[in-house]
């Protein structure tokens, strides 16, 4: 009985364990990227990881702050692996550690650190990295049974520390465009939805191997749902917004614009739905809130996508409402009980 | 079945009341010393009537209700008033409070009981009856009940259509509710009988929460051999649903305005303990000398036990048999409860429980985090508030926006707290901020007082100077009515004529002073109403006649 005031009792949860529950529910979606893409992946989380955790115990250090319980807090881990899941796995090692010392030493610690940050520190790193090497950045791993050759994980390793392949095999035999990036290009190119679906790297939502990415992450953030870690208020308003656009363009002109689902399961919009927009930190607090920050993510992906020079959406898409976030929630203050009107609207804005 | 309604948020902490229930309540012993406060209840404290030395009987009254919102202090068994002094009592302050040491003789003498029919009263006598019995909220809050008996003062024939009975006891571990709706029932019912005829109510709702189905059941038939037509409502159990807003939200779906009480929505609310005490203060002649209270937690046998007020939490303690590794008490529940500073404190009608606590039992909370705004504490205030935000601004001192985002709407109840995955203490910050504001805000009007006075003071000075000014003025012009008139050559050539300059000076002192008086204005006398315009005009009216009298009568008529 330590405590001098009350409550005396708590919930057991903490910031770790939400952090660990969050991480456990990437492993559908980590699995299945293993299964179609090889192995590289898992090397680049671990580099995210250690990255992630000696930038923090560094960045601590710097600010004299105590370094145990922030580094067991596992916000720096989840920041990493949120970021090696959104960059190529296949790339030279410095391109993961400089995004992760990017996103934790700039974007998190500098602005104060845990709970500070005003934007996204995934996806702050990954605007850093596909600005700054963006050839790096496009190098994507062919799905399994795709490439003319498959890398195995000892040649991976050795690609991603060394720089050098096996003898007789270019980067352009064991990579590709992604089919966002594919779509784009070809669209332009003046060939239809259609005809660009034949090519053999698009499976029965969108492109092979990544769909079933995509539906890894849906299994795993829906568990988030179900486990009360976040509520579904940024998920369901980010698909939705997403589908809604991506809808309507296609309903006007299905020969250029693919249908809603493909953009559904394409890019990181499943991973960005449930473990980027929903980073409680950078989101809004009211449940209003939520739905206007998501639906503006989701109409922003969309037109990054379709129309913008980058051939996903999210970061962006999730940086430009993270600007907004303090305006939105000074206007979607919730009614207080016995309160006719909400106070941010008149009390909070002065 | 009737209509239930929710409220926002709420939490669902370990119940922890089986332990307590397994027996039936005992009545605690007359302790070998009792001491008691003169103030536990919201307001004034009583006035002592008794003197050091004085043998009193149980029930007689040594402290009177000295105020509008005051009660009564009784002796709570017969025996010599040993000391009335400053003692430590459980406050949450800490801070020592004024009270009677009484040693009993042992013989638990009665004073005479005057049993009354309530029928037979008028209202008003039954709230003085009350206000003399001590009878005050159990549940917590120790509100004089007379008070909230009184019709409204803005709105006297506003009837209170619904009275409703907290049987609620959402707090973890406490019982005490529980064992005497179980025990007591049909005295609540009369009681509550009672306090619906002086209210006027038509409806009368008893809401307990669904974990209690003994006091339920046991309620139910109260009301059935009654054959009064209130309804025992179970309420789901969730904390805090026994926090009277909260549960007047559930049974009528009505929410109380925010800086109102229950009473400007037609709503009275007492704790179901409450109306025992008044039952039996009218009754039987009984004034509030004792109550329930639950000893439990860390102990070896809790239970629930009738006590005197006054008697030690020692004494209480050492009924439930402690066990070795207990390390502390709460006075009250784990969510809103208040450590107790020593156990040699008395029992107040405010002690409802006494928890005995060890690491194992409320293990220390590690240490806090940063906020991650995960809203685990909006999802679960019942008032709808934003604690991320008020903790923010409670954090940075930015009280004007803690006001804002509606700080003084937080009842407290900890929820926020308790769910914060980040460990942050974050009712204790607003608990901080409200009396940092509630300090701020003497001050300002201590500051405006002060303000005020030197304002007055300076407006004092100046009259003076005028007043002597124009006192100077009019004896120079009477010394120079007294001299004979100079001769009118004197005013073609002024400059030979000091006392003419003197005269200009004075007049333009005279004037000067009256323009300043013109420049004070009296203050409160601009947009006033046509009735406070009236009434001025009345007033100066009556002035004026009295002055035309007080003229006649010196001056009387000629003729």
């Amino acid at each position: 009985m330590a405590a001098f005031f009350s409550p005396f009792i708590s919930k057991p949860d903490t910031v770790a364990q939400i952090m660990l529950r969050v991480m456990l529910a990437l492993l559908p979606g980590i699995a299945m990227y293993v299964w179609y893409f090889g192995p590289a992946i898992l090397v680049s989380i671990a580099l995210a990881s250690v990255t992630a955790l000696a930038t923090e115990a560094a960045m601590l250090k710097l600010r004299n702050r105590p370094v145990a319980p922030f580094l067991q807090d596992n916000s720096a881990l989840l920041t990493g692996w949120l970021l090696a899941l959104s960059i190529p796995p296949l790339a030279p090692w410095w391109l993961i550690v400089v995004g992760t010392a990017f996103a934790i030493s700039i974007s998190k610690h500098l602005y104060g650190g845990l709970g500070n940050n005003p934007f996204n520190p995934a996806m702050i790193g990954f605007a850093v990295l596909i600005v700054s090497f963006p050839a790096q950045m496009t190098h994507w791993l062919t799905p399994h049974g795709l490439g003319q050759v498959e890398l195995g994980f000892l040649d991976q390793l050795r690609y991603t520390f060394l720089g050098s392949l096996p003898p007789g095999v270019t980067l352009d035999a064991i990579t590709m465009a992604t089919p966002l990036d594919t779509l784009k290009t070809r669209l332009h190119l003046d060939e239809s939805v259609k005809q660009i679906f034949d090519m053999p790297i698009y499976g029965r939502l969108a492109g092979q191997g990544s769909e079933m990415v995509s539906l890894g992450f849906l299994a795993g953030g829906l568990y988030l749902i179900a486990a009360r870690i976040i509520t579904w208020h940024v998920p369901v308003a980010y698909l939705g917004a997403l589908f809604a656009t991506a809808g309507i363009f296609h309903l006007t002109d299905p020969a250029h614009y693919v249908t809603p689902l493909f953009h559904w399961f394409s890019g990181a919009a499943m991973l960005g739905a449930f473990f980027i927009l929903t980073d409680p930190v950078t989101s809004p607090t009211t449940n209003k809130g939520k739905l206007i920050f998501a639906a503006g993510a989701g109409l922003l992906t969309y037109l990054i996508r379709a129309f913008g020079g980058f051939p996903d959406g999210i970061a962006f898409a999730t940086l430009l409402m993270n600007i907004c976030v303090p305006l939105i929630v000074l206007y979607t203050q919730p009614k207080v009980f016995g309160k006719k009107h909400p106070s941010g609207k008149n009390g909070g804005a002065q | 079945m009737r209509t239930l309604f929710k409220f926002h948020g709420g939490v669902h902490p370990p119940g922890n009341k089986a332990q307590s229930t397994q027996q039936p309540t005992a009545v605690a012993p007359i302790p070998a010393k009792l001491v008691i406060p003169f103030r536990q209840h919201a307001g004034e404290a009583a006035k002592p009537v008794v003197q050091v030395g004085d043998h009193v009987l149980k029930g007689q009254l040594i402290g009177e209700p000295a105020g509008f919102i005051s009660s009564a202090i009784h002796a709570p068994t017969s025996g010599t008033i040993t000391a009335i002094d400053i003692q430590p009592v459980a406050h949450p302050s800490g801070l020592p409070d004024l009270c009677a040491t009484l040693i009993p003789d042992g013989r638990d003498e009665w004073v005479e009981r005057k049993p009354t029919d309530y029928r037979t009263l008028p209202a008003d006598e039954l709230r003085h009856l009350l206000r003399m019995s001590g009878i005050v909220g159990l549940g917590g809050a120790v509100f004089p009940s007379d008070v909230k008996l009184r019709p409204l003062r803005d709105h006297p024939n506003k009837d209170i259509g619904t009275l409703i009975l907290n049987g609620a006891e959402c707090e973890p571990w406490i019982t005490c509710d529980d064992m005497l709706m179980r025990e007591r029932a049909a005295e609540i019912v009369q009681g509550a009988e009672m306090l619906r005829s002086m209210l006027g109510s038509r409806e009368v709702l008893i809401g307990i929460e669904d974990n209690k189905p003994e006091a339920i059941a046991a309620m139910r038939l109260a009301v059935a051999d009654s054959g009064l037509p209130f309804e025992v409502v179970a309420v789901p159990t969730i904390y805090p649903g026994g926090s009277a807003k909260q549960l007047i939200r559930v049974l009528t779906g009505l929410e109380v305005p925010s800086g109102k009480l229950p009473t400007d929505i037609g709503v009275q609310c007492f704790n179901v303990a409450t109306v025992y005490s008044a039952w039996r203060a009218v009754a039987h002649g009984e004034p509030l000398i004792s109550r329930v209270v639950t000893v439990t937690g860390n102990v070896a046998r809790p239970r629930n036990y009738e006590a005197l007020i006054g008697t030690p939490l020692t004494d209480l303690i050492a009924l439930g048999e402690p066990l070795p590794d207990t390390d502390g008490y709460i006075m009250g529940g784990p969510m809103m409860g208040t450590p107790l500073p020593s156990t040699s404190v008395p029992l107040v009608k405010a002690g409802n429980c006494i928890i005995a606590g060890s690491k194992k039992l409320f293990p220390p909370p590690p240490p806090a985090l940063p906020c991650i705004r995960c809203t685990r504490c909006a999802q679960a205030c019942p008032a709808d508030l934003q604690p991320m935000d008020l903790y923010w601004f409670s954090q940075s001192k930015n009280f004007g926006q803690a006001q804002a985002f509606s700080l003084f709407d937080c009842i407290e109840c900890g929820a926020c707290s308790y769910v914060c995955p980040s460990h942050i203490p974050l009712v204790q910050y607003f608990r901080f901020s409200k009396s940092e504001i509630r300090m701020r805000e003497q001050e300002k009007q201590a500051a405006d007082r002060a303000r005020e006075r030197h304002e007055y003071r300076e407006f004092r000075i100046e009259r003076e100077k005028q007043e002597k000014a124009e006192r100077l003025a009019a004896k120079e012009k009477a010394a120079a009515a007294a001299k004979p008139v100079e001769p009118p050559v004197v005013a073609t050539n002024p400059d030979a004529a000091p006392e003419n300059t003197a005269q200009m000076k004075i007049q333009a002192a005279i004037e000067h002073a009256k323009e300043q008086a013109a420049a004070i204005k009296p203050k409160n006398t601009e947009n006033l109403s046509a009735e406070q315009l009236a009434e001025i005009a009345e007033i100066e009216a009556r002035r004026a006649r009295i002055r035309e009298t007080a003229k006649s009568d010196v001056e009387p008529p000629k003729e």
